[in-house]
């Protein structure tokens, strides 16, 4: 008898193990090299040597990392502010009623079945200056001159690419918050009706507070994927033009690929580890709260 | 929520126009590729985008098809997406059930590294993945890919499979246990066939992020012939670089698989999107 108690108590590792070893060895390893690999003039070919903070320190001098980190920061807000309002304003207008309301969703949700790539060519092509839809249409009803290089002209093309990026994201969010909306219990909206909450103020005190669970999720989720933002930028323009639609994502794989400096890649890396460890930790947080409460 | 039966009200038909309005301007870059991509190139810079074709022709999908390499891209995103799928949902749900169903020593912590792992921008792990592939001798090889999209989806598997697996009764796996039921069987003949829709729903929205990938595949792969249906547009761009038709009717070509599986298992897709935000 003793000895079955034993035996269960690996029970669980047995199950854990596999999964376990190939998680350790191609995600959580690699996460921790990374900083060791910034701390060394690596190439991608022969030996990596350790250097020290060399590579930061050219890093923190370099105006491409702070022109990426800036068009960062810039995806993140517009991503936490637009498809968040646009996607729960569609969630409340859809989860009424409303004739054509499963041609609608379908419509809002249709981009986020493309991938990156395929939105990043479809879009560049209605950019395209002189055949694109965007300013053939603007040209046609006579507004030539809002017709633009949406993406040669340097202070526009960060600003076209994040649109690609909300295109495929309201419906994401609408998703989200239909699903959201769909948990709340009607008799709570009914109830503040009944106590005279005309429908912005049911909106504002009974249901958005149900959403905050959601909103959470949603919020972490669009600053992740900022922060991931990769395939748009190397398909639309590679950064360009002069490094203006540079993203960190998109600086650390030229650098590391195209310029084989991979530990100077590395560092930036680690800087847009250390960026969504903060986000992260607050996620943790968070499901560490709702764990204890049952 | 309350349904009133005020059918159209002036504010309602309001509504109704501008969700309308914006979903067409929500479609438009599909409409614009479709037109684009069966209408040749001269005709459009000769006669410009707005005017009506003066033929339809299916010429820039074959050429897409045959000359620009989708022909075999296609199959190699499925060479690579449907091993890493079974791969990761079987190994996730061996994990989930670990962390789901036993108090141990470690579990808090590795559902954590799991959770934590998931939300990594996997930037992050390019470049060691990069050495580690190269130095196990599968860089340049399907499996080196398979390799890392079963481990980087285990993170967002597991915690899933985890949380669905904790709504499961206690009772039925005890009364199992009491019968003598071992662990395994447990595992593969209660759990698994309980966890089915969440598993269903995963299935579903991972295949279209494996198929969709990009990045890892310009990293991972440089042999032409067994790179994805995502790098082979990027190349497929760069050798066309004018020819918009061409380009258009490779992504459209490229989008048809994930377009199909959207399709048919939409209901999935969806469940598989929110399964994370409803506990």
């Amino acid at each position: 008898m003793a000895r079955r108690i034993n035996l269960s108590r690996f029970v669980p590792y047995f199950f854990l193990i596999i999964p376990l070893l190939i998680y350790l060895i191609w995600v959580i390893g690699p996460t921790i090299y990374t900083f060791y690999l910034s701390l060394t003039d690596w190439d991608g070919l022969s030996q990596p040597h350790f250097i020290g903070f060399q590579n930061y320190e050219k890093l923190f001098r370099d105006p491409v990392f702070y022109i990426s980190l800036k068009n960062n920061i810039k995806w993140l807000i517009s991503f936490i502010t637009i498809p968040v309002v646009a996607g729960l304003a569609l969630a409340m207008a859809l989860s009424r009623s409303i004739p054509g309301e499963r041609f609608f969703k379908a419509g809002f949700y249709s981009p986020m079945v493309l991938s990156l790539v395929v939105s990043g060519l479809i879009w560049s092509w209605m950019y395209h200056p002189a055949n694109g839809l965007i300013n053939s249409v603007l040209r046609s009803v006579g507004l030539d001159f809002l017709a633009k290089g949406w993406l040669s002209d340097k202070n526009l093309v960060i600003w076209a690419i994040i649109v690609v990026a909300i295109w495929r994201q309201v419906g994401y969010v609408m998703v989200l918050y239909l699903a959201g909306l769909a948990g709340i219990n009607p008799a709570l909206i009914d109830a503040s009706k009944i106590d005279g909450c005309n429908a912005w103020n049911t909106f504002r005190h009974v249901i958005l507070p149900l959403l905050t669970p959601v909103t959470v999720i949603v919020v972490v989720i669009s600053i992740i994927d900022s922060l991931r933002a990769f395939d748009l930028v190397s398909v639309m323009t590679r950064g360009g033009p002069y490094n203006s639609s540079s993203v960190l994502a998109n600086f650390m794989y030229i650098e590391a690929f195209n310029n084989y400096k991979m530990g100077y890649g590395a560092a930036i890396s680690v800087v847009l580890f250390l960026i969504s460890l903060v986000f992260i930790l607050f996620y943790l947080t968070r499901v560490l709260q709702d764990e204890l409460e049952y | 929520m309350s349904v009133k039966k005020t059918f159209l009200s002036p504010w309602r038909s309001l509504l109704f126009f501008v969700i309308l309005l914006a979903t067409l301007v929500w479609l438009l870059p599909f409409v614009s590729a479709i037109l684009t991509s069966m209408r040749s190139n001269d005709d459009i810079i000769t006669r410009g985008f707005l005017a009506l074709p003066r033929q339809i022709s299916f010429n820039s999908y074959k050429v897409a098809w045959t000359r620009g390499g989708l022909s075999h891209y296609l199959p190699n995103s499925f060479i690579i997406t449907i091993p890493s799928l079974v791969l990761t949902l079987i190994l996730s749900s061996l994990s989930a059930y670990a962390l789901a169903r036993f108090r141990f020593r470690g579990n808090r912590l590795f559902l954590y590294m799991y959770v934590g792992g998931m939300m990594l921008p996997f930037q992050v792990l390019l470049l060691p993945v990069f050495r580690l592939t190269d130095a196990l001798g599968l860089y340049d090889t399907y499996w080196g890919l398979i390799a890392f999209h079963t481990a980087f989806q285990l993170g967002f598997c597991t915690f899933l499979l985890r949380n669905y697996m904790r709504t499961v009764p206690g009772e039925i796996l005890e009364a199992a246990r009491i019968d003598g039921c071992s662990e395994l069987r447990i595992w593969a003949q209660i759990m698994m066939p309980l966890t089915l829709p969440a598993i269903a729903a995963l299935a579903t929205l991972e295949f279209t992020w494996i198929f969709n990938d990009y990045l890892l595949a310009i990293v991972l792969l440089r042999t032409d012939a067994l790179k994805p249906v995502t790098a082979g547009l990027a190349t497929l761009q760069g050798q066309y670089v004018t020819d918009w038709t061409v380009i258009v009717a490779g992504a459209l070509l490229a989008t048809i698989p994930t377009v199909l599986v959207f399709l048919f298992l939409q209901r999935y897709f969806i469940e598989g999107l929110t399964l994370g935000t409803g506990k």
